[in-house]
């Protein structure tokens, strides 16, 4: 009788918001299909632990010590005082990574940012309006994927590149060709956000909630902005963070040959620029630099991936 | 009561790949305060877009009102520069639509979509605008509307839907509310529910109301007066009372044979109108009826007959007489 009578008891105990559980929202349905995607996790995890290094590191070592040169410890070769060994001017590489770091992210971020908000602006508008304005704005959008990118970013760092006076911000001096780069890289990088921007305006916008927005009075600003784009969010957050990664990788790509952020500011990418020749004979000069950019585009995009699947509307698994 | 929206032949067209569609073909009518008019029709015969129209909400391009003139409250809604008409929009004419699936938006709370109006309109802050969307929750009769107000439209029913579009039409106290079939998504009983909980708001409100509907049933307990619609055109316009006593037009009299009825023997099978709607991509000629019509006499095929007086409020567009069956 006992026995019987318990899970009788458990069931009559449960209060009625228990047995009503709240409805997840859609961050909440979002976190558990991401949490799922291991790839994803461990890019998040390895991006977690490439921004604390970067970032936390300042912390530790100067940026004067990152830039110091000392020509008698030129490449010396990974030990206990310099862990990552030093370069060609006896800079400490583990300092210059650390500082690098900062950079890279920064470009990468900002870059991002200057291209997400060009590319939702141009996509926006073309996709809202259609008709005139949007032929034209996509016949340049075209135009500008036509030219391909990495050299219209050489020919625009040769000729925007040269004598750039260095920039105080946050209290640091950092190299005014980093501003270049990120310009350079957000101007040529946006043509791809905004041709997903404007596919997603042309579908939401014949949508019915935006019929029933325009006939409570909401006026264009607010429909395009606080209808539209909301909706639009997923794919514009899962693009932008593949952007992150594509702008570190084009930072590194011109700051290699030597176009790029100029020295002492360090970037991973100008790190690995003249390393090339110590190939053989101090591989740590390139070892370090080139697997933290590894590492960083890599997580970025498992993350993107992951974050693709997390916000795709489509997938309603939980 | 005074007049408060006067539509003067109204025409719409839209230009489609395929040719032009000839959507509304001249509709006049008016709406006096605090009335109900209900305005029906099967689909595509441009009851919809005859209301979409004079609000300016259609496309364009492709659409185009081609004439007609909409005086509300003294302005011609068809002429009036945006910013104006979109002070009017939702302010003093609210709309209701159809889906209430697919109507609200899903990644904006309730909350925002009640206030965003509130904001709007009457310029009321966040504190002002939250305090009156509670209300209007609990007067469209969501229960617990403190914990609903930030919720999102998926974690809500259709009926409940309906219900939040339904305070979110009301939220700045329109003068008119058009309501384009805005049970049909819904099953029966909650249809009911809608329907008696719009008529309690109109007593409250005072406001006239357009009913957009293909069910006739509906209208009887609800509208003063019915517009009847087909290919874009006014066929009868009557009084609740007459139109269901006494129909003029050979086709209101179709559709209410089309009725089911419970005091009719049940094996009996619902008559329905033989043929189809016409194709409107053609410039109407004659009567557009008259392909379906049993009363179709020679006249009806070449001109289309214009809405004249048969009774006291009672007018109808049609060159028979289907009392006596001759021609007028």
């Amino acid at each position: 009788m006992q026995t019987a009578a318990e899970p009788d008891s458990t069931i009559a105990h449960l209060a009625p918001d228990e047995i009503e559980s709240p409805p997840l929202t859609l961050g909440q349905m979002a976190w558990r299909r991401f949490r799922r995607h291991k790839m994803a996790i461990f890019g998040l995890v390895t991006l977690f632990l490439l921004i604390t290094y970067s970032f936390g590191g300042g912390f530790i070592v100067s940026e004067a010590y990152a830039n110091f040169t000392d020509t008698s410890l030129r490449l010396t070769p990974p030990s206990g005082s310099h862990p990552f060994g030093t370069d060609t001017v006896g800079r400490d590489i583990l300092a210059r990574t650390i500082y690098g770091g900062q950079i890279s992210l920064l470009i990468g971020l900002t870059a991002v940012l200057l291209e997400t908000i060009m590319g939702i602006i141009i996509g926006s508008l073309a996709g809202f309006y259609g008709g005139t304005i949007d032929s034209l704005l996509m016949r340049f959008t075209e135009a500008m994927l036509n030219i391909p990118q990495i050299f219209l970013l050489i020919v625009m760092s040769k000729f925007f590149g040269t004598d750039i006076p260095n920039i105080q911000l946050f209290g640091r001096t950092y190299s005014g060709s980093v501003v270049v780069i990120v310009l350079i890289i957000g101007l040529t990088s946006w043509p791809y956000l905004a041709r997903i921007v404007r596919a997603e305006f042309l579908s939401i916008k014949e949508r019915e909630f935006i019929l029933a927005a325009r006939a409570t009075g909401t006026p264009i600003f607010q429909i395009i902005f606080g209808h539209i784009l909301p909706n639009s969010i997923a794919p514009i957050v899962v693009a932008a963070t593949l952007g992150v990664a594509n702008a570190i990788t084009l930072e590194a790509y011109i700051s290699f040959l030597g176009l790029g952020v100029r020295p002492p500011t360090a970037t991973w990418g100008n790190m690995l620029e003249g390393a090339y020749t110590y190939i053989e004979t101090a591989y740590w000069m390139w070892l370090f630099p080139g697997l933290l950019i590894v590492l960083i585009v890599l997580s970025i995009n498992f993350l993107g991936d992951g974050l693709r699947d997390a916000l795709d509307p489509r997938s309603r698994t939980v | 009561m005074g007049t408060l929206l006067e539509l003067k032949d109204l025409r719409t067209h839209f230009h489609t790949p395929e040719g032009t569609v000839y959507a509304v073909n001249g509709v006049s009518f008016d709406v006096a305060e605090g009335e109900t008019l209900a305005v029906v029709g099967e689909s595509g015969c441009g009851k919809s877009v005859c209301m979409m129209s004079f609000l300016r909400l259609i496309p364009i391009p492709p659409g185009e009102i081609v004439s007609g003139a909409a005086r509300f409250n003294g302005a011609d809604l068809l002429k009036i520069p945006d910013p104006d008409l979109e002070r009017i929009r939702g302010k003093e004419i609210a709309m209701i639509f159809q889906d209430p699936m697919t109507s609200l938006n899903p990644v904006l709370t309730v909350r925002r979509q009640i206030t965003e109006s509130l904001h709007t309109h009457l310029g009321m802050s966040q504190a002002q605008a939250s305090e009156r969307a509670l209300s209007l929750l609990e007067a469209v009769g969501i229960p617990d509307p403190t914990r609903r107000l930030d919720d999102y439209p998926h974690q809500f029913s259709g009926g409940m839907r309906q219900r939040v579009m339904i305070a979110m039409a009301l939220s700045c106290n329109p003068r008119l509310l058009i309501a384009d079939e805005p049970t049909t998504a819904l099953d029966v009983t909650i249809q009911a529910q809608i329907i008696e909980l719009v008529i309690q708001l109109r007593e409250q409100m005072h406001m006239a109301m357009i009913w957009i509907t293909h069910d006739l049933g509906v209208v009887a307990g609800l509208a003063e007066r019915v517009i009847v619609m087909y290919a874009g055109l006014i066929v009868e316009e009557a009084s609740v009372y007459d139109l269901y006593e006494d129909p003029r037009h050979p086709y209101t009299l179709a559709l209410l044979a089309a009725l089911p009825r419970a005091d009719r023997r049940r094996d009996r099978r619902l008559k329905s109108i033989p043929g189809a709607p016409p194709n409107l991509l053609s410039e109407p000629r004659g009567c557009p009826f008259a392909p379906r019509c049993e009363y179709a006499c020679d006249r009806c095929w070449v001109e289309n007959p214009a809405l004249v007086s048969v009774a006291p409020n009672h007018k109808v567009a049609c060159w028979v007489d289907i009392h006596t069956g001759a021609a007028r």
